[in-house]
């Protein structure tokens, strides 16, 4: 199925490469709450040997997501942003995973 | 119950101001204490037209804060505090995280910036939602006047039920001026009951206290939350069991009951640890094991199988390994409990706790000056009747008070214990004259804690509270000084307060009367004086001088066992050993 449009439009999906240290989850989620910036999904996983992680936010904050992004930088933990190409499917191939009983590509993958 | 009729109402338009001011009259709140601003205002104009609600205003808001504590210690009912955004928030926080560490049920009411706003930096604009998540039970940001309908009654129903304890609601200008249509209200917020445990649990709890041959009750704040001083009193006296209490829990039992062993820990007599340390079974109860109470773990009870009773399952071997965790409200649970087991005196085990008492009791020097702390903290007691109320602020004064004060009733003894807040006194002394009105009400306070919420004297004095300040004055931060001259080699640094304001003119200011024991030549002209400042009307001052190189004692290292502790023989000699160094550093 084709996404849609408005889809397309409101929904964006921000890589960030972040130290690794006990409260950079929680100064994140907060930067998000406390601006009031709508954030839809976050995955988060250790590079190398863990001193730093790489983020993917799905944020649906289409007129704001230059602010989201200037926001973001200013947090002293945050190394890098990055704004993922429309037709990137990280989230996407989770989500329809999780919805769909009958897909079993999680286990799958071990084969 | 006919609650739907009750609840039914016929249409109206009510503001959200207005829905939170009904809302809290459905709560049945009479008091709440705040200081308005700008975005708290829209509240303001609602409150100030409701005919049950009292608004008592503050001088700063942490003061706030804690005189809604002071009426929630006394009633054991949650109670409001309001403050507005930004500054407001920021100050009342420090009442709030002192009701978590407390597990007092309280709500806190913060007004927030515009919705549209929530972000840019507006003015007074700070992420309370953000700041309280460590330290509230559950918080709110309210984004619509409809949610208030459920937010607040959810609001008082978390704050008073299983562990109490604060709740903050965070509501934007905005969400106070919309308008909504309200036809039907939500019941009431209110407690929600406590299963009781298995009736496997509660017979092995009671075949385990018919099996011990030395077992000590150990009681804690959970006992005065969930009115189990009767319990507790019963089943003392049914089985034999001697009972300690950590610094939350006094009150639950008569202070002069033969049982009662006092408070246990850093500052509990030595006779207290030593019968810890001697006991088989622990049976906790309402307690969380906290360090000031156990001393070093691995030698708190070594002996001993513990049995732990506590309303929130987290807490059961969160220090200590229970044998036998107990979920449940524990005045039920004892009730549950105590009729299985079998009523017997224990008397070997008593005269055994007779003997420990006899050979290192709590030694009370000066118990017979006023002018001195013991001295002074039983005359008072003696002047003022069991019916009283008594705070105090954190310090020396604090612990002289729990060790010497004769208590006899739950809810009479309103400290910081878990967060260890100076400046609780003042205002949580008002907050439960305002509870109480009826009962006199005495502040223990120093003349570091007084100074850091002074300004609530003429809250006082403005609401006609009728509170009784006792500042012991030694010049400094007492405790502060005591620790430096133990475990610090006697480099007394950072904590002297010999250049102060005069107290007694100052409080002449506020407009209360004042009295100086420092004018009376012997004990005999100070037990007059104070007997007159304690009856005289209205709230007093009685500024009483302390020596400010006296010491709370015994005391135990930090990080030491409890049965280690330096007593009135020890403190000249042993002060500062490279051990005792080492463990205060720990
Ligand atoms: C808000 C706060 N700041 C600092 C402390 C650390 N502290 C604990 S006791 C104490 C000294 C208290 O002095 P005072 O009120 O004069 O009582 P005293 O010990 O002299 O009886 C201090 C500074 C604290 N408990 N609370």
């Amino acid at each position: 199925m084709q996404p849609s449009r408005e889809s397309q439009s409101t929904e964006a999906v921000l890589e960030l490469h972040v130290d690794n240290h006990a409260g950079t989850m929680s100064h994140i989620c907060g930067l998000f709450a406390r601006r009031a910036f709508s954030l839809e999904g976050i995955l988060c996983l250790p590079v190398g040997d863990g001193s730093t992680s790489r983020m993917w936010l799905q944020v649906r904050e289409y007129d704001r997501l230059p602010q989201v992004v200037l926001q973001l930088e200013k947090l002293e933990e945050v190394l890098s942003v990055r704004r993922l190409p429309e037709s990137d499917t990280t989230f996407r191939a989770l989500a329809t995973r999780h919805l769909d009983p009958e897909d079993h590509t999680a286990a799958d993958d071990s084969t | 119950m006919n609650n739907h009729n009750e609840n039914r109402a016929p249409k109206q338009t009510l503001t959200g101001a207005e829905l939170i001011v009904r809302l809290l009259e459905r709560q049945g709140t009479r008091i709440v204490a705040g200081i308005p601003g700008g975005a708290a205002l829209p509240l303001y104009d609602a409150l100030g037209k409701s005919a049950s609600i009292r608004h008592v205003l503050a001088r700063h808001e942490q003061g706030a804060g804690f005189i809604a504590q002071g009426m929630a210690r006394v009633s054991g009912q949650p109670q409001v505090c309001i403050a507005t955004s930004g500054p407001g928030a920021t100050n009342i926080l420090t009442a709030v995280a002192d009701a978590k560490l407390d597990s007092i049920p309280l709500v806190c009411i913060t007004a927030q910036v515009p919705l549209a706003l929530i972000g840019t930096d507006a003015f007074q604009e700070v992420d309370t939602y953000g700041l309280s998540i460590p330290i509230t039970k559950r918080n709110y940001l309210v984004r619509s006047a409809a949610e208030l309908l459920r937010v607040i009654p959810e609001a008082f129903r978390l704050a008073a039920s299983g562990r109490p304890g604060p709740v903050l609601i965070d509501i934007p200008k905005c969400v106070q001026n919309e308008a909504i249509e309200v036809g039907e209200w939500p019941a009431p917020g209110r407690r929600a009951p406590v299963p009781l445990p298995a009736t496997e649990d509660i017979e092995r709890a009671a075949a385990m206290i018919d099996a011990a041959a030395q077992p000590i009750l150990y009681i804690g704040g959970g006992t005065i939350a969930s009115g189990a001083g009767a319990a507790i009193r019963t089943f003392a006296d049914r089985n034999g069991i001697p009972v300690v209490s950590t610094l939350m829990g006094l009150g639950a039992m008569d202070a002069d009951h033969p049982l009662f062993l006092g408070m246990l820990g850093m500052h509990g007599a030595r006779y207290t640890n030593e019968a810890l340390d001697a006991c088989d079974l622990l049976i906790a109860v309402g307690v969380r094991f906290d360090d000031r109470a156990t001393g070093k773990v691995a030698a708190f009870c070594p002996h001993a199988k513990v049995i732990h009773i506590d309303i929130d399952p987290s807490e059961h071997g969160k220090i200590k390994h229970a044998h036998l965790p107990l979920t449940g409200d524990v005045a039920a649970v004892l009730d549950a409990v105590v009729p299985r087991t079998r009523a017997r005196p224990r008397a070997g085990w008593r005269a055994e706790i007779a003997r420990l008492r006899a050979t290192c009791p709590l030694e009370m020097p000066g118990g017979d000056d006023a002018r001195a702390p013991y001295g002074l903290i039983r005359a008072v007691a003696r002047a003022v009747g069991p019916d009283a109320i008594v705070a105090t602020d954190v310090g020396q004064h604090q612990m002289w008070a729990a060790q010497a004060y004769p208590f006899s009733r739950p809810r009479q003894w309103l400290t910081s214990g878990g967060l260890g807040t100076m400046g609780f006194g003042l205002p949580a002394a008002i907050g439960a004259a305002l509870a109480a009105p009826e009962r006199p009400v005495i502040l223990f306070t120093g003349d570091g804690s007084i100074l850091m919420n002074i300004q609530e004297l003429a809250t006082a004095v403005e609401q006609g509270v009728s509170v009784k300040i006792i500042l012991m004055n030694n010049q400094s931060l007492g405790l502060v000084h005591q620790q430096q001259r133990m475990f610090y080699a006697g480099q007394l640094f950072g904590a002297d307060l010999s250049v102060a304001p005069d107290f007694s003119a100052l409080a002449r200011a506020f407009g209360l009367h004042a009295w100086d024991l420092g004018d009376c030549a012997d004990p005999e002209a100070a037990e007059q004086m104070l007997t007159t400042a304690l009856a005289a009307p209205g709230s007093v001052l009685i500024h009483c001088p302390v020596d400010y190189a006296e010491h709370v004692l015994p005391m135990v290292p930090p990080g030491a066992a409890n049965v280690d502790a330096i007593d009135h023989t020890a403190s000249t000699t042993v002060a500062s050993t490279k051990e005792t160094r080492h463990a205060a550093l720990a």
